[in-house]
């Protein structure tokens, strides 16, 4: 349970974070979506074997950095969550390591192999596409999110239940730390849940937070809620947020086309 | 079982896109003309709960690696298969979204792997199909182990045709799968325990509250033949045309064996039989090797995946009626007699 009070108190701080910036920026999220999602589309369509797979995504940092730095994300945080990407991209590129042992160059006395090249490119593509995806989930709050979504044209019945999740993660925890408590009052001594009550607990947790819902949902109506979630909490410009996609659109594109870093340094 | 994006190329990210909004789209459709408004608070507490489980991750024992519940069974039990395939991708999209677990661009391919294989084919197709007729505790553990064991090992080969696929692993097929299945088997068992428990539980206490329960002892009617079809031609579809991506291009174990005997792969045979049989078979085959004629391409490969798929469904479908037909025939012979 406490990955998932973990969840929600995530949930709770990126609400708060997003909230915040939005009055700072007025980018309307679906802008900062549509720019993520072209982020990714250009990372991973770089290709993986040889050399220029990798000095292209070298460049793609820049776009990394530059959100980082102007969101204030926490390395602590960002790196707890790149790890396991980190780890999977390890155990796939590995593969290469063994079967591609061609040599590209030898870097001093070491042969750098085609294989280790390849896994490489894949580390950074694991970890640029986390990093991206983590600092819209960190800058976004969930309404946010659900705004885009709803401009994107999602069904609104996906959207709907997004924000229902949203509202009964809390109904959920708050339902199992009281039947939690409950058990222990009546178990005293003794460690965790024993496993012959694990499936009526489960069972229990669920029954009780669908019927916390329905009197939530109730509740709802009867203060006039028809079905439709309301986002006219959110003021953002349109203009900036056009200029957003277009700008790092054409900067990530330039990116994509050339790779910066080699060409700098050549003329240095 | 979620993918990252690294793992895909931005084609086969496409393609499942297309796979799983066309799914989706069924079902959003399914939902309107239900009307259920009472279905959307417990959507919303079964996606709650869903996204709680998928949390919780446990070890699996000899393995190293560890496994976290998928939930589309569940869900697929208690509010129904469309429903559930919703909610599940409201799952996945909070996930995505808010906690960068699984990559943006491999959502359609996320959610294809978890919330397809669990709702239509655990829910729709296996769940449907034992607890149909009758509902009982045994056959609710067994529809809820049979469901999530099959519909993980749908899921994990999903995942290892989709990573092929896109090329970016040169781990070869066999040892990708051996090292997938597995592990997904390991998972399915602790999920169809879970789901059994819980669902075991809710019948005996709610039972009204299980999908297809009918309170007056008329239980509703098996999967019907059509959607039955319809679920595992889409299912052939996709995997046929995945899965032709990543076919090796050398010999099988045949043309293997009779090139190491013979130093050539397929042997010439001499007389009028053979050569009017392969006139014939250059007129009949549309898609020879597997792709177009007299143009090798990825589409010709994809084509003939999906073709090959959906003409062998269409061929045990008529040989399925034929045999009713003279089976039927034959007793109706007999009684006349």
């Amino acid at each position: 349970m406490n990955n998932t009070r973990q969840a929600a108190k995530d949930i709770h701080i990126s609400d708060n974070a997003g909230s915040s910036k939005d009055k700072e920026d007025g980018i309307y999220p679906v802008a900062r979506l549509i720019v993520v999602f072209i982020y990714i589309l250009l990372v991973v369509s770089f290709p993986v074997h040889g050399f220029y797979g990798l000095s292209g995504l070298a460049g793609m940092f820049l776009y990394l950095l530059a959100n980082i730095i102007w969101y204030q994300v926490s390395i602590k945080a960002l790196l707890r969550r790149i790890f396991p990407i980190f780890l999977l991209t390890v155990l796939a590129g590995s593969a290469g390591l063994i079967m591609d042992r061609e040599i590209y160059f030898l870097y001093g006395q070491i042969p750098i192999t085609y294989g280790m090249l390849s896994m490489a490119a894949l580390i950074l593509k694991g970890v640029f596409c986390v990093t991206a995806s983590y600092i819209l989930s960190v800058t976004a709050s969930i309404m946010q999110i659900c705004h885009a979504l709803y401009i994107m044209h999602v069904p609104g019945e996906i959207v709907m239940v997004i924000m229902l999740m949203h509202r009964y993660l809390i109904v959920l925890i708050k339902e199992a730390e009281r039947m939690q408590q409950a058990y222990k009052l009546r178990a005293p001594g003794q460690k965790g849940l024993h496993f012959k009550v694990w499936g009526s607990f489960i069972g229990l947790l669920l029954l009780r937070s669908m019927d916390r819902a329905e009197e939530v949902y109730e509740s709802m109506k009867l203060r006039g809620f028809c079905g439709v979630m309301q986002y006219s909490s959110f003021k953002g410009s349109k203009k900036a947020s056009i200029c957003y996609v277009l700008l790092w659109g054409i900067f990530l594109f330039i990116l994509r086309v050339f790779p910066v870093f080699f060409i700098v340094g050549a003329i240095l | 079982m979620h993918m990252a994006d690294a793992l895909l190329t931005p084609a086969v990210a496409g393609a499942m896109y297309a796979c799983s909004s066309a799914a989706a789209g069924y079902s959003v459709r399914k939902i309107r003309r239900e009307d259920n408004e009472k279905k959307i608070p417990v959507m919303g507490v079964m996606g709650a709960f869903v996204f709680a489980a998928q949390m919780v991750n446990f070890t699996i024992p000899g393995t190293g690696s560890s496994g976290h519940l998928c939930g589309g069974m569940l869900l697929s039990a208690v509010i129904g298969p469309e429903a559930g395939f919703i909610t599940m991708i409201a799952v996945l999209l909070v996930q995505g979204f808010l906690f960068a677990d699984g990559g943006l661009l491999a959502l359609g391919a996320n959610i294809w792997n978890m919330a397809f294989y669990g709702c239509f084919i655990g829910g729709m197709v296996i769940w449907r199909h034992i607890t149909g007729r009758k509902m009982s505790k045994k056959r609710i553990i067994a529809a809820s182990m049979a469901g999530s064991i099959v519909s993980l090992q749908f899921g994990a080969f999903s995942v290892t045709l989709e990573t092929l696929a896109s090329g970016v692993t040169e781990l070869p097929f066999a040892v990708f799968l051996a090292a997938m299945q597995p592990v997904h088997l390991a998972i399915g068992f602790v999920e169809g325990a879970v789901t059994a428990a819980v669902l075991v539980f809710i019948y005996e206490t709610r039972p009204e509250l299980l999908w297809n329960y009918k309170e007056d002892g008329q239980k509703e009617s098996r999967l019907s033949y059509k959607q039955a079809v319809i679920v595992f031609a889409v299912v052939a579809a996709v995997t046929g045309g995945l899965l032709s991506l990543a076919a090796s291009s050398d010999p099988d174990g045949l043309e293997w064996s009779v090139e190491k005997v013979a130093g050539t792969k397929e042997l010439e045979a001499e007389g009028s039989i053979y050569s009017s049989a392969g006139i014939i078979q250059s007129f009949t085959a549309l898609l020879p090797d597997y792709t177009w004629k007299n143009k090798s391409s990825v589409t010709g490969t994809m084509f003939s995946g999906i073709f090959g798929g959906i003409a062998v469904i269409a061929a045990c479908t008529a040989a399925c009626y034929i045999i009713r037909h003279l089976h039927r025939k034959k007793a109706k012979g007999q009684e006349d007699e």
